[in-house]
């Protein structure tokens, strides 16, 4: 195939991904949390269950007036959204789901620090947001955030790169190849300390301390209307889709299943990553919101020295096998 | 490690292999006919160089902190159209997620005012000029003095190892096979720096006989929480 096509069409393939998955996490959310409380969810918007919910939200987004508070700093309050939603899309890029070169957008040789430090620049747009509202309830939001970075960056590197070491290669498709089914229980540590630092990182319910609606009503996203606080929700959901995709490449073999012709492995990476934005979701209806020092405390405490303990164990079993 | 002390290394490294380079080296080549590459480098090198000079120059303090992440993403391409990937991934982990973070983080907490802040300026004005333009010139001669008019191939494989010049393979092999002491040696600085920081959080002020627990030091902004 002619190689510029080529390339347009993967970004294409991508960007289409990007818009609608998030949207797809959207609404199931919206249905699952409603029946977990005994409660029917959106039901007329579409006709059929309230499928066009999220369409319509979009509409009235659009719609409102995109106010900008006198007292802002006004360029990067505006800038702040895209460099809040822009990582995610980059990082969408570099995720394999199914093997060979076509199922992936761009194949990253160094793909687990690619994606870990694109991932940490997201949350940059958070804190020019808190920083520019101008109002102390967005600024207490933004120190939250990067509090919260900077506490969970760690152990999710950390478990990262036990899966790397077991894989002894730093490229996502080169991981998912070297996968075995006796890397679940061997990894499964690494795993849900990737899974929650990730959820943490994200601001995701229990870890949601930076956005709290009923303390700080939403942290840095307090002064956005319109389709700037659009996007900041759209950066979260898209962020579900790129951790469940990651912790599914990384940890449970992307396209490797149980079962399956080949040429079907896409479907086992989507399946997978789909019952970890349910999990997402489960969590955000089930839990409490963790308090600041209790969310320091589990991560230094906990997850820090669980990922260190996995990379040991990660080393001592690769020795002994080879 | 710091740009600077990954410049020295480089520098370093190409003077101990030089002469091997000197004899695998591809044809001569002109500096009169720059690729694309070349060019995007150049382009690249004066963003960077741009931002930095507004991140030391601007009024505004948190504006300042951002500029530096232009500055360390621009220097994180240039890492890129070199080939050295793994490189300007970990230059971007570190340096704008949580490096740059962090200044944030302490800006945040002083509550850093919107708009400009007049005594942004420093007395040390000078001397700090003196020393940034002193270790620029340090760096810019150790670099040309070791590379001179060296031609190195990028894309052009190692032999053992398959990918490009900077390829994460290489870099690992290079780093643990012949700087494993100097390594070894920063992992100690870094630990030591780390004891330091420890020891200074927690240290008795003066009045009380024994050391403030570490939970009741929390920032202000976790004061909320309770």
């Amino acid at each position: 195939m002619n190689d510029a096509l080529d390339v347009a069409l993967r970004l294409l393939v991508v960007f289409v991904a990007f818009l609608a998955l998030p949207l797809i996490v959207g609404q199931t959310e919206h249905k699952v949390m409603a029946h977990m409380q005994g409660r029917l969810g959106p039901m007329h918007a579409g006709g059929f269950h309230g499928w066009a919910q999220l369409v319509a939200d979009g509409v009235k987004f659009a719609q409102k007036e995109d106010v900008v508070p006198a007292g802002a700093d006004r360029r990067i309050f505006q800038l702040a959204p895209a460099v809040a939603l822009l990582p995610y899309l980059l990082v969408l890029l570099a995720i394999p789901v199914g093997p060979g070169e076509g199922a992936v957008g761009q194949a990253v040789d160094a793909g687990v620090f690619f994606v870990l430090a694109v991932m940490g620049v997201g949350v940059l747009g958070s804190l020019m947001a808190g920083w520019a509202s101008a109002n102390k309830f967005s600024l207490l939001g933004g120190l939250r955030t990067a509090a919260q970075l900077l506490a969970y960056e760690l152990p999710m590197l950390l478990a990262a790169a036990s899966v790397a070491m077991a894989a002894g290669t730093v490229s996502l498709p080169g991981i998912v190849d070297a996968f075995q089914w006796w890397w679940l229980p061997w990894q499964i540590v690494g795993a849900l300390v990737f899974f929650v630092a990730g959820l943490a990182e994200l601001q995701r319910p229990p870890f949601d301390m930076p956005v709290a609606d009923s303390e700080i009503i939403f942290g840095a996203y307090t002064e956005y209307t319109g389709l700037r606080f659009a996007l900041f929700l759209l950066a979260e959901y898209a962020g579900i889709v790129v951790l469940c995709g990651l912790t599914t490449v990384l940890f449970l073999g992307g396209w490797h299943g149980p079962w399956g012709a080949d040429g079907l492995g896409w479907v086992w990476t989507l399946l997978k990553t789909a019952v970890l934005a349910f999990v997402v979701i489960w969590l955000r209806v089930t839990y409490p919101r963790l308090r600041e020092d209790q969310l320091q405390k589990f991560s230094w405490t906990l997850l820090v020295p669980l990922a260190l303990a996995q990379i040991a164990l990660t080393g001592v079993v690769k020795v002994v096998i080879q | 490690m710091t740009p600077a002390a990954t410049a020295v290394l480089l520098a370093a490294q190409a003077q101990t292999h030089t002469h091997v380079q000197v004899q695998a080296q591809a044809p001569a080549q002109g500096f009169l006919s720059p690729t694309g590459v070349e060019i995007a480098f150049l382009l690249v090198g004066v963003v960077t160089f741009g931002a930095a000079v507004v991140t030391v120059t601007t009024r505004q303090l948190v504006h300042a902190a951002l500029w530096l992440v232009v500055a360390l993403g621009g220097l994180a391409v240039e890492y890129l159209l070199l080939t050295a990937e793994f490189i300007a991934w970990v230059q971007v982990l570190i340096y704008v997620g949580s490096v740059v973070v962090l200044l944030l983080f302490g800006l945040m907490l002083t509550k850093a005012p919107i708009g400009r802040s007049p005594d942004a300026d420093s007395g040390n004005r000078r001397a700090a000029l003196a020393v940034a333009v002193a270790s620029a010139a340090a760096l810019v001669w150790v670099v040309v003095d070791a590379f001179r008019t060296t031609w190195i191939d990028l894309d052009g494989a190692v032999a053992g190892a398959e990918g490009a010049r900077g390829s994460t393979q290489v870099t690992g092999e290079a780093l643990f096979r012949n700087w494993v002491l100097p390594f070894e040696a920063l992992s100690v600085l870094l630990l030591a720096a780390l004891v330091g920081a420890i020891v200074l959080s927690r240290r008795t002020s003066p009045g009380s006989d024994r050391p403030t627990p570490a939970s009741d030091r929390r920032p202000p902004s976790q004061e909320g929480a309770r």
